[in-house]
Parts: C-alpha cells; structure tokens; sequence
C-alpha cells in the first residue's frame, strides 16, 4: 500500500523534497529568511500557480492555451476598472462577474477549436491578439484599483479565532487562497466523471470518442477551466499590485514549464495538478535564491528563462521516448 | 437541393482556384484596400506614398519569410522580432567601436545562435516550436537588456549603408527592393526548385512519410531556424536602417504581422502548403491596412484585435476550404 502510494507519485513526491531542500538552501543563503520571505513568494507564485493550474488542465486534456496570459490581462484590467470607486459590496459583483468573463472566455476558445476545427495552438494564439488588444483597450497603461478586503486576502498570515495566532500564522493566506480555489474547483471534477472524460480525451481521442466521451463538448469544458483559473490569476494580479495590468507577463511559458516540470506530459492525459504547483513554488523560489545572491535581475530573467527553457525540452525529449516505447 | 448542390460544387470550385491561385484573390483585395484609402483621403496614393509603403513592408516581408519557411514545416518562429532588434542594435553600438564591416559580422553572431539554439529544441528535443522560440526571445531578451547595460556609455552609430537601404530612394525606387528583390527570388526559387526546400513542403505535408522515405527531419528542422535566425538578422539590419534609432523594441512590432502576412498570404500555418508569393502580398495590405487603421484613429489595442481576428478568420477559412477538396 505504502510502496504503491511512493512508486505512483514517484515524481511529485521528488518535487517535493527538492522543495524543501530548495527552502533549506533560502534559509542558508539568507538566515533571515523567515515568516514574512515565505508570505512574499507565495504571493508572487499565487497568479503564476493558478495560470498553471489552467494550463495543467488543458494540457491533461490533450490541449494548450497560448491566451492563458492574456485573459489574464483581459481579468485585471476589468477588475481594476470596474472596482475604481466602488464600495466592497459591488466589489463581491466584480469579482464574481470577472470569474464568469474569464470561464465564458475559456469556452469561447473551446468552442473556437472544435467548430473551425483548427488546432489548438492556432486558435488561441489568434485569441491571445484578440484578448492582448481587448487589455489595451479596457485599460491603456497600468492603473486602476482593488477593493482592500481583497489586498487583504494575500497579505499576512492565516488567523482563526480560537487557535493562538503563532501556531497558525506562518501559513501565508495567499497560499489558502491557491489550495482552496484549487480545491474548491479541481477536486470535484477530479473525482467525477468528467475527470476521468478529460483525461480520457488527453489520452487518446478516438478511443475515448468510441467509448461515448462526447469529445467537444469535454474540450470545451477544460478550455472553460483554463479561462476560469486564469481569470483568478489574474484577479490575484491585481489583488498583488493593486492596479490592473495590461500587459500580461511571462505567464504563458512559466505555467508551460510548470506544468511540464510537475509531470503534466505535453502528449496529454497524463499527470496532475499537486506536481505543477509543487513546481511553480520551485521556479519562485530558485528566482528568488539568485536575487538572494545579488545576481543582476536582467541576468536572473536569462537563467529562469533557460531553466523553464531547458525544462520543456527534458519534457519534449520523455515524450519522444515514450512514444518510441 | 439542387440550390445546395450547385451551392457546394461553386465553393470546392472556388476553394481549388484558391488553393491554385492564392495570389489572385489577396491581389484584389490588394486592390480593394488601395482603393478604400484612396477614397477616405483622396490624392493620397502617388509616388511618395508607393514607395514608403514598399519601405515599411520590406522589413515584414522579410521577417514573414522566417514564419513562412517554418510554417511550411509545420513550424513557427516567434523569437524573430527579438532577433532582429538584437542584431539592429548590435550593429548600432558596435559600429562606433569597431567599425561596420565588423560590427554586422559580431551582430549576425547572436542571430545564428538563436536559430541554432531553436533548432536544437526543435529538431532533437521535439519542443513545440512555438513554446521554443517564445522561450529562446524570452532569454534573448533578457540578454539584450545586460547588454544594453554594458554599453550604455558607447555612442550609437547607424551605418549609411544601411540608412541608404533602409529610408533611402533613388528617384521614386525605394532602394530596400535592391536588397529585397534579390532576397525574394532567392526565397522563392529556393522553395520550388532546391532540394531543401522541396523537404520542407514534404516533412510539413507529412513527416512520417518522409522520413519513411529516407530524409532525416532533424538535420532540416535544424538548418531552417538557423537560417530563419539569419533572415531574422537581416531584416534588423534593414529595419535599423528605415528607422533610424537603435531602441530595445525596434523589431518587436513586426512579429505579430509577421505571422498574420504568411497566414493571410495562404501559407498553411499546419505545414505543407503556401510560399512566399503570397507572404509577400501578406505583406503589403497589412502595411496598407495599418496606414488605414491610422487614419481611422484605431487605437493600437482593437488593432491587434483585428490582427487576430484576421488570423482566426483566414486560418478557420483554409480549414474549411481544404476540408471539402
């Protein structure tokens, strides 16, 4: 039972410890490493995590979502604008109208892909223009604002009354806020019907179409996911700066590298969503050891984008052999 | 019925015209284009405005000539716009140094390593070359901002030369086609009648038949990024020359276009078929269509939303067109 459990998450239990010897070496390289370095790089790797999680889940089901970044954007933006100047009340309203924005996005991409019946990748690289410019147009330059119960929500450490604050305090909120949307939206779709669909259509379309999957309408759902993470990613954007941005970062190829680092196979219908996480906090936290080390930030963004780089071809390389296989 | 019938045969007659011809229908709307500028501020099209057009779609035609050759594989080169602004702004801080003939052989250098670095990814490690070279621009750019750091203090000089291919004219005869027209027949007689580029029509139309058929796609995948990085080094010098200021984003514009000109010009973003004849009207009514957006006042966002949206309607057209035949 316990081999079985080691030997079937082989993968993501390595992550893990790497994690954790990787937090070690933070510690070394700066002793002060401490409540508050843990609470700021899980802040930075909220809106990095949670585009990976949309990735993960279209890449599971034999996609890619090039947009993922820009309807990130596209969620800032329209939740900086439509919060500037409104009270908390309406900001419950936005948050919840730019959540269904970011899923009627996704599906709109899905249903892009299986009506033109054009690969995936084009179709959302042409979306990601279309979203890229919708951004500009909401918003030109960085700017509006967030509702502060919202900036409060990733700030600080977790408290609940009755616990004494030191026992729980450590644990960032921003941290909560990934576990419980992650939560809140994988772990019932994992555990039903159609996760075992997405998967199914990742592994092997033809196969899962003759064993009833309706394949669209399945394709259509993970695009769906995608857009609803990334919306929540780009919520925690604008929730981390307190401006909507416009201009999407690098999002699009750290939530690649992420979801290939934590053993989501580009082939699809294989992998799941704890590794990609485990492996977004890796990314940060290597980032974050070389800005320890004073390394000039410009030569940090150089060795991330070779690792993430070097990641995806180790990744492209076991594809290759597995299929050999 | 008869109505449907005569309806479908109309359509597989105009899709195998259009699969025979392409040019022919992107010539008229071609035409169309001119006429509607003509028409929204008359007397605008004469000598001078001919030949700034051709100036301005040169540099895009030869960036599109990277994404046309990588998409007849399949393929796709998005580090293109990084690469031509890194070896235009090599050229232009190496030139007070060390001379020019040196400076644009020292800026060719990094040009070739990234085609040679995409190749690498592409042709071995199987990386989708979209993820690749996005990944190898996201370094290159990175690379090109520690660069600028180190030669802050060096003054900035633009070759004559290439100001006098770039913006120069001789009579009402834009001196970039001296440079372009050789550089097209090049392209396009390489494409049709050269063994290389007969291999890169057949490993796009299909790669298993090809290799079944004794061709090695790795060694083709590889010699056609590094030759894409070159093309790519090219137009940066060209594009130095029209624009006259060394910037950090001088080329990065044109990757959008780039890619939306081969796709307009009915090369198969899936490989296999299209050429430059296309690609280099692509070239001109995205040139046209941007000077119409100007005078329109269409803000640089709902262009790029146009830019997609003609990409998603062109490719989903091929698509349907070629389904039928």
């Amino acid at each position: 039972m316990m081999v079985g459990f080691i030997s079937r998450n082989a993968w993501t239990l390595g992550l893990a410890a790497f994690l954790a010897l990787l937090l070690i070496a933070t510690k070394l390289i700066q002793p002060d490493f401490g409540v508050s370095g843990l609470d700021s790089v899980a802040r930075a790797a909220l809106p990095f995590a949670l585009a990976t999680l949309g990735m993960s889940i279209v890449i599971i089901a034999g996609g890619i979502d090039l947009s993922i970044g820009s309807t990130m954007a596209v969620a800032s933006v329209t939740a900086a604008v439509l919060m500037q100047g409104r009270g908390d009340v309406a900001s419950v309203g936005v948050v919840i109208f730019v959540l269904l924005v970011g899923l009627g996005i996704g599906a709109i991409n899905g249903a892009l892909i299986v009506i033109t019946r054009v690969p995936d990748i084009v179709v959302t690289l042409a979306t990601l223009f279309v979203l890229e410019g919708a951004a500009i147009l909401i918003l030109e330059s960085p700017g509006g604002a967030i509702a502060t119960w919202l900036r409060d929500l990733i700030v600080g450490g977790v408290t609940i009354p009755g616990f004494p604050d030191g026992l729980t305090n450590w644990i960032p909120k921003s941290l909560v806020v990934l576990l419980v949307s992650a939560g809140v939206i994988w772990m019932p779709i994992s555990r039903s019907k159609l996760g075992l669909m997405l998967y199914a259509i990742g592994s092997d379309k033809l196969a899962a179409f003759r064993s009833g999957v309706p394949v669209s309408r399945t394709k259509i759902v993970s695009y769906a996911l995608a857009g609803l993470f990334a919306a929540l990613g780009g919520l925690a954007v604008t929730m981390s700066t307190g401006i909507g941005e416009p201009i999407p970062g690098p999002y699009l190829l750290a939530s690649v590298a992420a979801a290939v680092l934590g053993g989501v196979s580009l082939t699809g219908g294989k992998g799941g969503l704890v590794g990609p996480i485990l492996a977004v906090f890796i990314l940060r936290l290597m980032r974050l050891d070389l800005t320890l080390l004073s390394v000039d930030p410009n030569a940090t963004s150089i060795i991330e984008g070779t690792v993430m780089v070097v990641v995806v071809m180790f990744g492209g390389l076991i594809a290759v052999r597995g299929r050999k296989t | 019925m008869s109505i449907a019938m005569e309806e479908v045969s109309m359509l597989a007659r105009v899709a195998r015209f259009l699969k025979a011809n392409p040019t022919v229908p992107l010539t008229i709307l071609l035409l169309v284009l001119v006429g509607l500028l003509e028409a929204l501020r008359p007397g605008i099209v004469n000598d001078r405005w001919v030949s700034n057009t051709i100036r301005f779609a040169t540099p895009l035609a030869m960036l599109a000539a990277c994404q046309t050759l990588t998409m007849l594989t399949g393929g796709i080169d998005l580090s293109v716009g990084v690469v031509a602004t890194i070896t235009g702004y090599v050229l232009a801080t190496q030139a007070p140094l060390v001379g020019v003939p040196m400076a644009t052989l020292i800026a060719l250098i990094p040009a070739l390593t990234i085609g040679l670095v995409n190749g690498f990814g592409v042709a071995i490690c199987r990386v989708h070359p979209l993820i690749m070279t996005l990944g190898t621009g996201l370094i290159a750019t990175g690379c090109l901002q520690v660069y600028q750091r180190a030669v802050i203090a060096t003054g900035v000089q633009i070759p004559d030369l290439w100001v006098w291919f770039g913006s120069g004219r001789t009579g009402s005869f834009p001196n970039a086609l001296f440079l372009f027209v050789p550089f097209a027949a090049l392209i396009v007689l390489g494409q049709r009648r050269t063994g290389f580029g007969r291999l890169l029509y057949a490993i796009g139309s299909n790669e298993r038949a090809a290799r079944l058929s004794g061709v090695h796609p790795w060694q083709v995948y590889f010699l056609l990024y590094a030759l894409s990085g070159l093309i790519a080094g090219l137009a940066g010098f060209l594009d130095l020359g029209l624009i006259k200021t060394a910037s950090l984003s001088l080329a990065m514009p044109l990757v959008l276009p780039s890619v939306a000109a081969a796709v307009i010009g009915g090369t198969s973003i899936f490989g296999g078929r299209g050429g430059y004849g296309g690609t280099m009207i692509g070239a001109l009514i995205l040139t046209i269509l941007g000077t119409l957006l100007t005078l329109l006042q269409m803000p640089e966002g709902a262009r790029r939303m146009v830019f997609g949206l003609i990409i998603l309607a062109v490719t989903a057209l091929y698509a349907r067109l070629t389904d039928q035949t």
